[in-house]
């Protein structure tokens, strides 16, 4: 335990460090918004082994609430955060409610479906600015007070949130709430027997992935100062599960990896490859799926046990 | 003559417009329905084969100065090709595993296709010259029904119950089914099996491919048609359930309509009116309009 205390604080430590080490700002930013999408998404098919395939549009549409109400409305950062966290949770529910009524291939079928759904409904709505998008969401000042204008300043606050989201994802999985997901996830007619009201968790589970989502999005529109089409896209879905995937799905650390080479690998190749950065994508995707199904952090686990938890000896 | 304030002209000729649509969602959703059935994987990369299918169409014409009834017949058989090959080289390896992965794996292949187009196209609109055979319009009184789109229509309809027919009237189909049911005693009764398997699977990215050819002379040909064509056929298939061919046929046909219908009547609502059907199904029948609980 110590250890892995030692090894968190150690991460912290770089991600303070980061921007002096010759790393820019805005980009680190983005790759923290994608590592917290990333782990809101790997809550859901890491714990509670649901797949969906739309959770762009919790990413999007937060993206979209909260880039609108600072914009139009003037609301400081952290309101239209807390708007953006809503609608996305909001979304959840009324998505989750659906989807869990199916299991399996189709959950991931009806999320997508309903992802697509909302990408119409933002192409043709009023206030998303359609193809263009949202442009111009201005940073304005935390809690009316903090200039968000330097990009430091900014980094340390969104480096701030993303870490106290990942350790409530943390505390979610190691809380008797997620000893429940993960049951359901290994064997719900199990867990129903066991009179736990299994949809209700997965319900419960769903909303809070898509608010986590949620906050990534609003976090994101915050930093770029934009929210548009592709946030709440099906490739954003589907890059989202291949930062899981690559990274280790069902590990805390494991999207957060798999973000950071991604989003990084994307903005390494889109100036000098130009459309194969898709194919290049799809490629990782294919070999991850026949060879690397573990993911990294995953894979590292199995060659090097002693990085993982044992096993409480005491039952 | 007016219906709900829209002229029996309009409607009519939207109605067919839907129907063509519905046409490629139950070619497309049938295919799925079959490869589900019997490799137990939702094929994600069927919206790739169907845009293959289109710019094969194209480049067979414009390239290789094939026209469009040679087209109509090798394409097909060169993308259910492609699918064979996809099914030997990569899909055969996640068998037993979770379907999940499947369709992971082909939502992979699809976005390696879909980059490899766009790099060779570009992403705006190829449009394919419609054969000569099939301009001209028939004038059934009541409407005017260009030829093109009867024959979408028609081909659609014949190809979908000849593989209904097949599947559920036939030896091989019962040979099909037998192999869906209970692969290891099927096997013992020497048939085989894997064969059986992999030639399913090409027949139903064939058939994405056919729709493609067919879609060709219809719609603006462009990379990501078959991604955005899919989506839309994947609600298709979580309200017809995947279990049923009759089901997958009927279901596209039907949405194809809706969607045509809303099209004269609520046009903002066009593009996600197959969702909300959808959403309707989950609440009042979960299991699917044609499945199983």
């Amino acid at each position: 335990m110590a250890a892995r205390i030692g090894l968190f604080a150690l991460v912290v430590l770089i991600g303070i460090a980061a921007p002096f080490l010759g790393l820019y700002p805005v980009l680190l930013m983005k790759l923290l918004c994608f590592a917290l999408f990333a782990c809101a998404f790997n809550l859901l098919i890491g714990f509670v082994g649901l797949l969906s395939f739309g959770h762009a549009m919790f990413f999007g549409s937060a993206a979209y609430a909260a880039g609108y109400a600072m914009r139009s409305w003037g609301f400081s950062p952290e309101l239209g955060i807390l708007l953006g966290v809503a609608v996305a949770a909001l979304l959840g529910l009324v998505a989750g409610s659906l989807a869990i009524r199916r299991q399996g291939i189709y959950f991931a079928m009806i999320t997508m479906a309903l992802a697509q759904m909302v990408y119409f409904i933002a192409l043709q709505a009023p206030f998303t600015g359609g193809e263009d998008g949202l442009q111009g969401i201005p940073r304005g000042n935390l809690f009316g007070v903090i200039s968000l204008q330097s990009d430091l300043t900014l980094y340390y606050v969104v480096l701030a949130m993303v870490v106290a989201a990942w350790l409530f994802i943390a505390r979610i999985v190691h809380s008797p709430f997620g000893q429940i997901l993960k049951a359901i996830r290994e064997n719900e007619p199990r867990a129903i027997s066991l009179g736990y009201d299994t949809d209700r968790f997965k319900l419960i589970a769903f909303v809070l992935s898509a608010a986590l989502a949620g906050l990534a999005g609003s976090l994101k529109a915050l930093v770029l100062g934009f929210a548009t089409l592709s946030d709440v896209y099906w490739a954003t879905s589907g890059s989202v599960i291949l930062m899981s995937l690559i990274g280790g799905i069902g590990t805390l650390t494991g999207p957060v990896i798999g973000a950071f080479v991604i989003t990084g690998l994307e903005n390494v190749l889109a100036d000098r490859v130009g459309s194969w950065v898709t194919v290049v994508l799809g490629v990782i995707f294919v070999v991850s799926v026949l060879l690397f199904r573990q993911g990294l952090v995953g894979s590292l686990k199995r060659f090097w046990p002693s990085a993982s938890r044992k096993p409480a000896t005491a039952a | 003559m007016e219906i709900f304030g829209v002229p029996l002209v309009a409607l009519a000729s939207q109605l067919v417009l839907g129907l063509v649509n519905g046409s490629f969602y139950a070619m497309l959703s049938l295919g799925l329905a079959v490869i589900f059935g019997t490799l137990n994987i939702v094929n994600f990369a069927h919206g790739a084969f169907y845009m293959l299918g289109a710019f094969g169409a194209f480049f067979a014409l414009s390239t290789l100065g094939l026209n469009y009834w040679v087209a109509l017949i090798v394409v097909p058989l060169a993308v259910g090709l492609i699918g064979i090959l996809v099914d030997r080289g990569l899909l055969q390896w996640l068998r037993g595993l979770d379907p999940l992965y499947g369709l992971l794996l082909t939502f992979g292949v699809s976005l390696i296709l879909e980059g490899i187009l766009r790099d060779a196209y570009g992403s705006s609109g190829r449009s394919y010259p419609r054969p000569p055979a099939l301009n001209g319009v028939w004038n059934l009184g009541f409407m005017v029904l260009p030829i093109s789109r009867a024959w979408v229509i028609g081909v659609s309809l014949v190809v979908c119950f000849t593989t209904w027919f097949v599947i559920e009237r036939t030896k091989l189909g019962a040979y099909l089914r037998a192999a869906t049911e209970n692969p290891s005693l099927t096997q013992a009764f020497g048939v085989n099996v894997p064969l059986l398997v992999t030639l399913t699977f090409g027949f139903g990215v064939a058939l994405a491919g056919l729709a493609g050819v067919l879609a060709a002379s219809a719609v603006q040909i462009t990379p990501l048609m078959g991604s955005n064509i899919i989506i839309a056929v994947f609600a298709v298939v979580v309200i017809g359930g995947m279990g049923s061919i009759l089901g997958a046929i009927l279901t596209g046909l039907g949405l194809g309509l809706i969607e045509g219908l809303t099209r004269v009547y609520y046009p903002e609502a066009s593009a996600t009116v197959v969702f909300v059907i959808m959403a309707i199904v989950l609440l009042v029948r979960p299991a699917g309009l044609f499945g199983r609980a």
